[in-house]
């Protein structure tokens, strides 16, 4: 029955999966075991992603159908989800600009992925990320940004980081429609990632997981 | 004797619009210098895009975003609430870059008016963003996902009601209105106006004619640059601007992540919905080409860019109804000129299926080598001046690339060399390297 949710979620089959969601529930099925069968179909969903076998809209239903789950599950759990966290990840766009979308997806994919995401939103000023990396000590910071601003607010931020004193207890990725190598040696980040999926593998790769 | 409209074919309108473009209608040239750059630099586009034969060079077209503004030293902010800002800061940008067209100065719409009737659907200098950023959407469900009823059978009420009242905070009271097609007989005439009589309606139409007045006093500036440049020698590329219906919906209707889960929950009202609106997509188009004399209308593209759909979602829900508009246009004799945002790589070969020399496409991340391979005698291609190049690499780069660029898309016409994304604040000596390699390394032979 695991296998189907996976299966049957990793498919993006919404209605079999929620069917089946509801069939383990009311059979009594241990709920966190639910959840992590969900989150194990949403990583398969993210391969996939990175084998250009699915799209950006296969992720972002992936998300829905995973919240939907989610609500159902949550009223039944007895003690908080207790997950195995992988490694912390500070991420947020960019002070000026406002997009959202892409960064929601890679805050998704991290999460499912096994990171502990602070997700700081949009526009965000380069000492909210200093604060941030003080408070939590996460060695992980992705910055994202749309616009062409965004390449000199990700300098300002890594530079900022810098006079902090912070930089080398940090890896810095940057990523964003018109991010490149050649952008990412301007602004100072140590990588840039060109999807969800190149995000989650460099946080991996840092974070020894 | 002349043909009428109706009786002509979409060649022969096509070639009427561009005539009346390359002698354009109420411009006094400031001089016969300025006159003969101005045909030069309209033949040079309208060869570049009929593919029938080969400009005399490549043309070059610069399309920003705010760059004008940030080159003249002014905010997003200066110059969307000082109108007479904009038109000396746009034309110095034209005047000392010297590109073959120019885009308009519509760029920086009316703050004041913005705040009039407290438009909600995006942040702009001041207004959730710094003023000397340039304004962002905001992304959010503007429709419903149980509204694609409504769209499909009603879109005139819902663009002229419920849309407005949603994306305007002065004209929230307008959704209360009801349609009128209870106007038919005196019977029932009165009722249907009874809530125009009540303060929230009245404070909505107030509110509207301010917004009026302040509209007209803007393009009494913006409107005057759209004669100065053509009589200083460059032809305007844009005669106005219609979209795909999938971004029509998945932009500002849906939203992004709306219109994604559409696709699989109700794909049927998806595609009716696009079918509903790409009418009203052609008719934006073939109506502002034709009131303001050029055939290029300008159709930016975003979600059928590699990545954001796969090919089975794009070949279904993105490019029937986008090739419906272009179809549309083309009949009418106007030129798509197609700016196609982020990579399209994967859809080349989807795109070829297009008449001969009726369209343009600028792209902005694709492999350039593969576009010209893909739409070679099918359409002019353009675009690729990419983002990086123009904010942080060296001059000697972009001069670098622009020559590739000419070699490897140049060849035999069907080329115009342009940015691939707008652009703000860029390395200006980088700018103008790449127009003035252009003029000099772009010149057919």
């Amino acid at each position: 029955m695991a296998e189907d949710l996976v299966n049957t979620l990793a498919d993006l089959k919404e209605k079999e999966a929620l069917k089946i969601v509801e069939d383990r529930l009311s059979a009594g099925d241990e709920p966190l075991k639910i959840l992590d069968d969900a989150r194990r179909a949403v990583e398969i969903v993210g391969k996939r992603f990175a084998d250009s076998e699915y799209f950006i809209p296969d992720l972002v239903y992936s998300g829905e159908i995973l919240k939907e789950i989610t609500d159902m599950v949550k009223p039944k759990l007895t003690k908080a989800a207790e997950v195995k966290r992988v490694g912390k990840v500070i991420i947020g766009t960019v002070a000026g600009d406002i997009h959202d979308i892409g960064k929601d997806i890679v805050v998704f994919m991290l999460d499912v992925n096994g990171f502990e995401v602070y997700d700081l939103g949009v526009d965000v000023p380069a000492q909210k990320f200093v604060d941030k990396i003080k408070e939590s000590g996460a060695p992980i910071v992705g910055l994202s940004g749309f616009l062409a601003l965004a390449f000199d607010s990700m300098k300002e931020t890594i530079e900022v980081m810098k006079a902090a004193g912070l930089r080398d207890k940090v890896k810095v990725m940057i990523g964003g429609g018109q991010m490149s190598d050649e952008i990412r040696k301007y602004t100072g980040a140590d990588a840039y990632g060109k999807d969800a999926m190149a995000g989650v593998t460099l946080a991996k790769k840092w974070a020894g997981a | 004797m002349e043909k009428k409209w109706e009786e002509m074919t979409s060649d022969e309108k096509q070639e009427a619009l561009f005539q009346m473009w390359l002698s354009p209608e109420g411009i006094e040239f400031a001089s016969p210098e300025a006159e003969k750059l101005y045909k030069e630099r309209a033949t040079r586009i309208k060869d570049a895009i009929q593919l029938k034969k080969k400009p005399d060079r490549v043309p070059v077209m610069l399309i920003p975003s705010f760059a004008p503004a940030y080159y003249s030293g002014l905010t997003p902010h200066d110059v969307m609430y000082n109108y007479d800002k904009i038109a000396p800061a746009w034309k110095k940008f034209s005047l000392d870059f010297q590109p073959d067209t120019h885009g308009g100065a519509f760029v920086p719409s009316p703050g004041k008016f913005l705040e009039i009737l407290d438009f909600k659907l995006y942040k702009w200098p001041g207004h959730g963003v710094s003023n000397e950023t340039t304004y962002q959407c905001i992304e959010g469900e503007y429709m419903k996902a149980d509204e694609y009823d409504l769209l499909i059978h009603n879109p005139l009420y819902f663009f002229y009601y419920i849309w407005p009242s949603r994306i305007f905070g002065a004209l929230e009271p307008l959704q209360a209105l009801p349609p009128l097609a209870g106007l038919t007989e005196i019977y029932g005439v009165s009722v249907t106006f009874i809530p125009y009589g009540t303060p929230p309606v009245k404070a909505a139409y107030q509110a509207l004619m301010e917004a009026g007045d302040e509209a007209l006093k803007w393009i009494q500036v913006a409107g005057g640059f759209e004669h100065e440049m053509p009589a200083l020698g460059f032809p305007p590329h844009q005669g106005g601007a219609t979209k795909a219906p999938f971004d029509v919906i998945g932009d500002t209707l849906r939203g992004t992540t709306g219109i994604m889960l559409d696709m699989y929950r109700q794909p049927d009202k998806l595609l009716q919905a696009m079918e509903a609106i790409t009418p009203m997509m052609i008719q934006m188009g073939v109506g502002s080409a034709k009131q303001n004399r050029c055939p290029l209308i300008f159709m930016p593209l975003h979600k059928g860019a590699d990545g954001f759909l796969s090919d089975e979602q794009f070949k279904k829900f993105y490019w029937p109804s986008l090739r419906n508009v272009i179809m549309g246009l083309v009949d009418e004799g106007v030129v798509p000129f197609v700016w196609a945002e982020g990579g399209y790589n994967s859809r080349l070969e989807v795109i070829r299926d297009l008449p001969k020399g009726k369209t343009a496409w600028l792209f902005d991340l694709t492999d350039m080598a593969e576009a010209k391979k893909a739409l070679d005698g099918i359409a002019c291609v353009g675009g690729n001046m990419p983002m990086d190049l123009l904010t942080v690499g060296t001059t000697q780069n972009a001069i670098d690339h622009t020559k590739r660029l000419i070699d490897v898309c140049g060849k035999g016409g069907g080329y115009i060399m342009a940015n691939g994304a707008f652009f703000d604040e860029v390395k200006w000596e980088n700018l103008k390297a790449i127009v003035d390699t252009v003029k000099e390394y772009g010149v057919y032979k």
